[in-house]
Parts: C-alpha cells; sequence; structure tokens
C-alpha cells in the first residue's frame, strides 16, 4: 500500500491504460508525471478532469500520450500549451473534445455505477457533434425537450498528489472532492503526499471529513513538493519563473527536449 | 500563421499610459463590466479572466459585498467545497447570474470558439479547448463576452467550430445566453431574438469607422453611438488598492503588469 519509491507506487500505470488526472487546482502529481516519463510509458488515454496544463503537455510532447480527453490544456497566465498545440496540428495526439461538466458528470456516472448521465448544453455545437460516444435523447418525463446523455468514464487508474496520508491508505484531499470522485470512478487509484500522517486521519473528525478511504487508493507514495513546479494549495504556490521558463523552451522541439534533459532525465527535484 | 491566444484574456499588448487619459484600458473596461454586472446575486470567473474578475470584484466593493463573487482557481474567492462539479451543478440550478467567456473567435451571431482555426482533425491553429463554455453559455442568465483582440481575424462572420451557439432553437432547454461584447475598442449587446449585435458604445479613443472596418461581422448602430463613460477618479482608486491586491493570488502577471501590485512573499 505505501510504496517505497515513487516509481514503485506508479506500477499500476501500464502502457496503453486510461489514465485521469486532475485540474491544476486541485493536486497534480507532477514528480509521479516524471517518474512515467522517465520509465517511458506509452500510449496513453489521458483524461483531464476537466483541464491539464504542464502535465498533459509534458507527457504528450514526450510521446507518451495516444489520445487525450478533456476540456482544455494551457498553461493559464504562461500562455497556451506548446506541445499539447504542436502535436494537435501535427495529428500525433488524437483529442476527444470535452467541456468540464461534462467530465465531472461522466466521472459522476461511473462512481454512481450507472452507465451514463444527463447534462444541460451542448445542443447545436460542434463539441456534441464530433463525439459521436454522446447520444441525444428525449426527456422521457417531458415532451420535446432534448438532452445528452454521456457514458460513464471509468478510468483504469486515478493519478494525483495530496497533502497527507496515513499507514493505512487514507488520503486527505481537504476539499477538492474530485479527487475523491476520480478516485471513486477509477479502477486503481495511485497517490503521492507530501507527507505521511501518524496515526489515523479517521481518529480525528476534522481531518475525516476531508478524507478519502483506502478502500480506493491502490498505491501511496511519499514525494515532497510533489506537484512541484505547479502549486499544491494552500501549502505552497506555483514555481513561476520555471514555469516561465517551460513556456519559453517548450515553444521548440529542441528546446522541449533540452527542458527534458534538465528537469526530468536528470531527475534533479524530482 | 500565427495567432498565439494569450491575449484572451490577459494584458494588453503594448497599452503603455496614455499621458493624456489617467487610466489604462484594463481599468476602464473592469468599470464597464461592472456595470454590465448590475443587480445580481451571484457572479462567478472561469479560466483566463483577470478582467472580469477585477470588474466582479469592484461591483462586490460597490456592493458592500454583494454579489457572492466565486472566482476559480482561487481559495480566498470561492466558497465551493464540492469540488470543481459544485460551479457546474450550482449554474444548473440557476444560482449563477453573471459568467464571462471569451473565443479565439466570436461571429456576430454570438457563436464562440475556443476549438481551432481549420479542420477539426487537423486545424490549422490549436486553441485550449471549449471549457466549460458548451454548458454555461446555456444556463447562466447573462453571460459576458469578453475579448480584448478587436480585430478581423477574432471577430469574424462565422466562426471555424461552434464550442458553444449563440442562440438555439426554441425546443432546447436554454435560460442563459450572451448579453453582451466587450472589446479593447467598443461595447456591443446582444438581441437574442435578432440574433445580431449592436454597438453600444466606443471606448474613448475610438471610431465608428474603425469598429466598422476592424469587425468583421455584421452589427447594428444608431447614428450618435455614446463614447464609453471613463473610470472616475474614486472607481480607479477602488480598482487599484482594494481590488488588484484581491488577483494577486490567481492572476499575478496580470497584477504586476496592470496594476504594479506585486505578491507578498
Amino acid at each position: 500500500m505505501i510504496a517505497r519509491t515513487v516509481e514503485e507506487a506508479l506500477a499500476p500505470i501500464t502502457d496503453g491504460c486510461v489514465l485521469a488526472v486532475p485540474r491544476e487546482a486541485s493536486g497534480v502529481a507532477m514528480a509521479a508525471t516524471r517518474a512515467l516519463i522517465r520509465r517511458g510509458v506509452k500510449g496513453l488515454h489521458l483524461i483531464a478532469l476537466p483541464t491539464s496544463s504542464l502535465q498533459a503537455d509534458l507527457l504528450i510532447g514526450a510521446g507518451c500520450v495516444e489520445t487525450i480527453e478533456t476540456s482544455a490544456v494551457s498553461l493559464g497566465e504562461f500562455g497556451p500549451a506548446p506541445r499539447f498545440t504542436a502535436a494537435v496540428t501535427s495529428g500525433a495526439v488524437r483529442v476527444k473534445d470535452a467541456t468540464c461538466p461534462a467530465l465531472h458528470a461522466a466521472f459522476q456516472a461511473a462512481e454512481k455505477g450507472v452507465p451514463f448521465m444527463p447534462l444541460r448544453g451542448l445542443l447545436g455545437s460542434d463539441v456534441l457533434a464530433h463525439r459521436k460516444d454522446w447520444k441525444v435523447i428525449g426527456n422521457p418525463f417531458h415532451d420535446d425537450d432534448p438532452i445528452v446523455l454521456l457514458p460513464a468514464i471509468r478510468p483504469d487508474v486515478a493519478l494525483f498528489h495530496a497533502p497527507l496520508a496515513d499507514r493505512e491508505g487514507n488520503v486527505w484531499i481537504g476539499r477538492d472532492r474530485e479527487l475523491a470522485t476520480m478516485a471513486h470512478a477509477a479502477a486503481k487509484t495511485v497517490v503521492t503526499v507530501e507527507k505521511l500522517h501518524e496515526g489515523s486521519l479517521f481518529d480525528d473528525h476534522l481531518l475525516a471529513a476531508g478524507a478519502l478511504g483506502g478502500l480506493y487508493v491502490e498505491t501511496v507514495a511519499v514525494a515532497p513538493k510533489g506537484a512541484w513546479p505547479l502549486a499544491l494549495a494552500d501549502h505552497y504556490g506555483a514555481d513561476a519563473a520555471h514555469l516561465r521558463e517551460y513556456a519559453r523552451m517548450a515553444a521548440s522541439v529542441d528546446g522541449f527536449a533540452a527542458y527534458l534533459d534538465r528537469h526530468v532525465y536528470a531527475q534533479r527535484a524530482a | 500563421m500565427d495567432l498565439p491566444l494569450i491575449s484572451i484574456g490577459t494584458c494588453m499588448p503594448n497599452a503603455p499610459r496614455d499621458p493624456l487619459q489617467p487610466f489604462r484600458d484594463e481599468e476602464l473596461l473592469a468599470d464597464v463590466i461592472a456595470r454590465l454586472i448590475g443587480d445580481a446575486r451571484h457572479v462567478a470567473i472561469g479560466a483566463s479572466s483577470p478582467i472580469p474578475a477585477a470588474a466582479a470584484l469592484l461591483a462586490r466593493e460597490r456592493g458592500g459585498g454583494r454579489p457572492y463573487v466565486s472566482l476559480l482557481g482561487s481559495r480566498q474567492q470561492n466558497f465551493f467545497t464540492d469540488g470543481g462539479r459544485e460551479l457546474f451543478d450550482c449554474a444548473g440550478q440557476g444560482r449563477i447570474d453573471v459568467f464571462f467567456l471569451s473565443g479565439g473567435q466570436i461571429d456576430g451571431e454570438g457563436n464562440i470558439n475556443l476549438v481551432g482555426i481549420g479542420d477539426y482533425a487537423r486545424p490549422v491553429v490549436r486553441f485550449p479547448g471549449s471549457f466549460g463554455s458548451s454548458y454555461l453559455y446555456y444556463v447562466v442568465p447573462k453571460v459576458i463576452l469578453f475579448r480584448l483582440e478587436h480585430s478581423p481575424r477574432t471577430l469574424v462572420e462565422k466562426v471555424d467550430f461552434v464550442s458553444a451557439p449563440g442562440t438555439s432553437a426554441d425546443n432546447v432547454y436554454r435560460p442563459g445566453g450572451p448579453v453582451a461584447l466587450i472589446t479593447s475598442r467598443c461595447l456591443f449587446t446582444f438581441d437574442r431574438a435578432r440574433r445580431r449585435f449592436e454597438l453600444a458604445s466606443v471606448h474613448p479613443g475610438h471610431t465608428v469607422a474603425e469598429i466598422i472596418e476592424t469587425t468583421g461581422f455584421d452589427f447594428d448602430h444608431s447614428p450618435q453611438v455614446p463614447v464609453t463613460r471613463a473610470p472616475t477618479a474614486e472607481t480607479l482608486r477602488t480598482l487599484r488598492s482594494i481590488v488588484a491586491p484581491q488577483l494577486v493570488e490567481v492572476y499575478p502577471r496580470f497584477a504586476a503588469e496592470v496594476f504594479g501590485v506585486a505578491e507578498v512573499a
């Protein structure tokens, strides 16, 4: 349950698997992402709940991703995600464009164990037109009321970074409740944490309210500053200088390769 | 083809302070948007929207703590405790009155494109993606469109990809939609029944002829189009001293470049 290393914890993430990752604000497992790239994982079907930034851009640039399902990939204030953009325009990655609440709803369908979820909006958009796996039905409770149905998303593995876990594999996620939704929906969940909590998270009712039960968690590894260079909310901010450097370097293929050499393969700060 | 989307909601490129104009364009726009927000109970702001964020915080300051403001990505300006889905569930129930959307392209019928230019499978230009637009545009009553770059490549006759349509067929559940479009040059209002924009005001220093020249779609305008009201000294003081520090958490670069406010170490 508690792995000795990040690399060991990542064993459930195999080539070709359906991997779910959270948005930047919720705890992105960046140290684990660098470890996956070093291992050379291939053919991932990456699903962002509901958007991604540096994590998706790195994985795509490093050639680890075959398909990405997302509502957006962007570096936010640091600009467009350069490797994502280049891979889409060159056809190197397949995109299943979604919209944020559609991804939330499809994960919720999986956590409820139901086959689909209805969602408002979408009708008449090209997002819907390009999603042959989404259906439009008439509301069975009302006349002439079309509504979109989204099939459940049941990832093979969910991967995220959180502040704390205990030795029983319970993980403290605080108010980032989509991490619980991801874990409930995925067959297995891999978590990196800042540190281990001595005792059980469930012994303290304040911590228990923000905990995810170990039932859902396959492996946990300790990775201090494991979200770097992204922020871990309430713990540390993003490394703006580094992200600016990434945006600059990743603008070209050579620059991106140099970035990987320096910050991923060299294992520095990993 | 170089069409970066960076300027979608961040700072105006090359926008030095005009010595004859004692405010920046971002401040003018925030003031206009704050007035458009009007008497709302809850305003939410999505990704990459620093000027709408400034406007909502300005409106809250003027309203003595109302409307509620939910700033995506913020821990301080955000009361959601049920994960990312709560914002969308909240909107689906009609509990969000105002939201802001932009587009790599926006057309004359209010359709917005956040996905790309050219063929979908092999686009010439790829934008980040639709975010929540394909849903929020339908369910939030007052959606304010903003796009700083006002040019024929951003304001087009017809978008290449519809992330979300400006209007829908009568049988589509649609309590929401666009009410206005604000750019660096002017303010348009949107008439849902006529599916057209009307030029509501032209920002100081700009002209109707210039708006016609730089807009890729047809729009209505009266013979006498008013000039957008400049922000008062009181508004500028509120923006710079009270609003700007609250933007640092989510928009550090914007806060630094527009207001000169740096993150507190």
